[in-house]
């Protein structure tokens, strides 16, 4: 089966979503995550979608569901690189996420991150890893 | 009539036909020669005549059976290129309608039973009918070619993206936003935020004249498709009237930064960049 891979860096997650999401993959995806979230301590998630061509409004719930949980758990959640197309269709389907934080790309992302989470709590989390 | 007698009898009249037939053209379409040389009309009128021949010794009468089809290329391309040089429908429509009067002249010398005539009028006037309408609808569509190309040529034009800084692009909205432009300008935006790695976008609606409801909610899905791709938008250049139309309207434009003016909105969008214009010293 397929597997999307959870990369951890420093006290942030990193997803890297690089096949056609199905239903199945994404409700792995989100135990998966949410599982990480608790064992690594993790402060901020950051889903990268640039290689996804398509998002159905189910992939576009998924992952405001993700941004959700994570809030719970007391992360951040950061969406990166969506394509134009897939704004386009996300807007026209009435799904603007809300609750998610969006940058153009990983640089990006991560910088929203740090900022988001405040850099005091660095040392705190480098030494746990 | 039995079939070929027609294209027999234009056969052996084909001289006199087409010489009368450019006299009338001459006269009955008006400034033709202005447009046109006199060598090209006559050989379009015998390319005609040649294709009519052809055409009607197969018996046929429907125009789009395949007897039709060079007939139908003739007048094509003779619809078209008359209607790049400025032709109305009518003049074009009046090349192959003359023809008539120039065969009904020369079928009345030729057939001396009235009923027969009668008959042989009736079966020639439907047909060049027929041609006449094909070329007004050839004509039409040919028109709607070319103003299909400008529409699109126009919206290419209208909708530039500027970068003002680095990261900061500007997207100078003129005319009235529909919703196949709002499409383009959507798609445009957001592919200039990809391309040159931005994540702030001011787009300014001076040369906008009217927001309705429709229009705002177009713009609303402008930002937030920006917003879902990491990008901030700012909206400037809202004149009074339109401040006042979209709060009569109930239009709710949400958390979205507005300006007056698109200088503001710069402004804005460098303080967010962490940057300022300052006075140079001395």
């Amino acid at each position: 089966m397929e597997h999307i891979p959870i990369l951890r860096l420093g006290r942030f997650l990193l997803v890297t979503i690089q096949v056609d999401m199905h239903d199945q993959l994404a409700m792995v995806l989100q135990e998966e995550l949410t599982d990480r979230i608790v064992r690594d301590r993790a402060r901020g998630v950051l889903i990268d979608i640039s290689a996804l061509d398509i998002v159905d409004s189910f992939i576009g719930r998924m992952l405001s569901n993700i941004a959700g949980m994570a809030r719970i758990l007391d992360a951040e959640t950061v969406v990166v690189g969506m394509q134009p197309s897939v704004a386009i269709t996300l807007v026209e389907l009435g799904l603007s996420l809300p609750g998610i934080r969006t940058a153009l790309d990983v640089d990006r992302g991560m910088a929203l991150l740090k900022s988001a989470i405040g850099e005091d709590q660095e040392g705190d989390l480098g030494r746990h890893g | 009539m039995a079939p070929g007698s027609l294209a027999e009898f234009i056969d052996h009249n084909e001289g006199a036909l087409l010489a009368e037939w450019t006299r009338l053209q001459k006269a009955s379409v008006h400034g033709l020669r202005d447009r046109i040389s006199e060598a090209e009309l006559r050989t379009a009128s015998h390319e005609f005549v040649l294709a009519l021949k052809q055409a009607v010794n197969s018996g046929e009468t429907d125009l789009l059976s395949p007897a039709f089809s060079a007939l139908r290329d003739h007048l094509s391309s003779l619809s078209s290129h008359w209607a790049a040089l400025g032709f109305t429908p009518s003049e074009t429509a009046g090349f192959v309608f003359s023809f008539k009067h120039a065969l009904f002249l020369h079928l009345k010398q030729v057939t001396k039973d009235p009923a027969a005539l009668a008959d042989q009028l009736w079966e020639s006037d439907q047909l060049l009918d027929k041609l006449g309408l094909f070329t007004t609808e050839v004509f039409q569509k040919s028109r709607e070619q070319i103003i299909g190309r400008q529409q699109e040529e126009m919206l290419e034009l209208s909708t530039p993206v500027v970068e003002l800084w680095h990261g900061i692009l500007a997207l100078p909205l003129i005319g009235t936003l529909d919703s196949a432009r709002t499409q383009i300008v959507m798609q445009n935006l957001l592919e200039a935020l990809v391309a040159r790695s931005a994540d702030l976008a001011i787009i300014d609606i001076t040369g906008v004249p009217t927001v309705d409801t429709l229009v705002a909610q177009h713009l609303l899905k402008t930002v937030a498709a920006a917003r879902l791709m990491g990008a901030e938008c700012i909206i400037s250049g809202i004149r009074p009237q339109i401040a006042q139309t979209i709060i009569h309207l109930g239009v709710n434009l949400g958390d979205v930064v507005t300006k007056a003016n698109l200088a503001d909105a710069f402004r804005v969008a460098l303080h967010k960049r962490g940057l300022a214009v300052a006075k140079i010293q001395g």
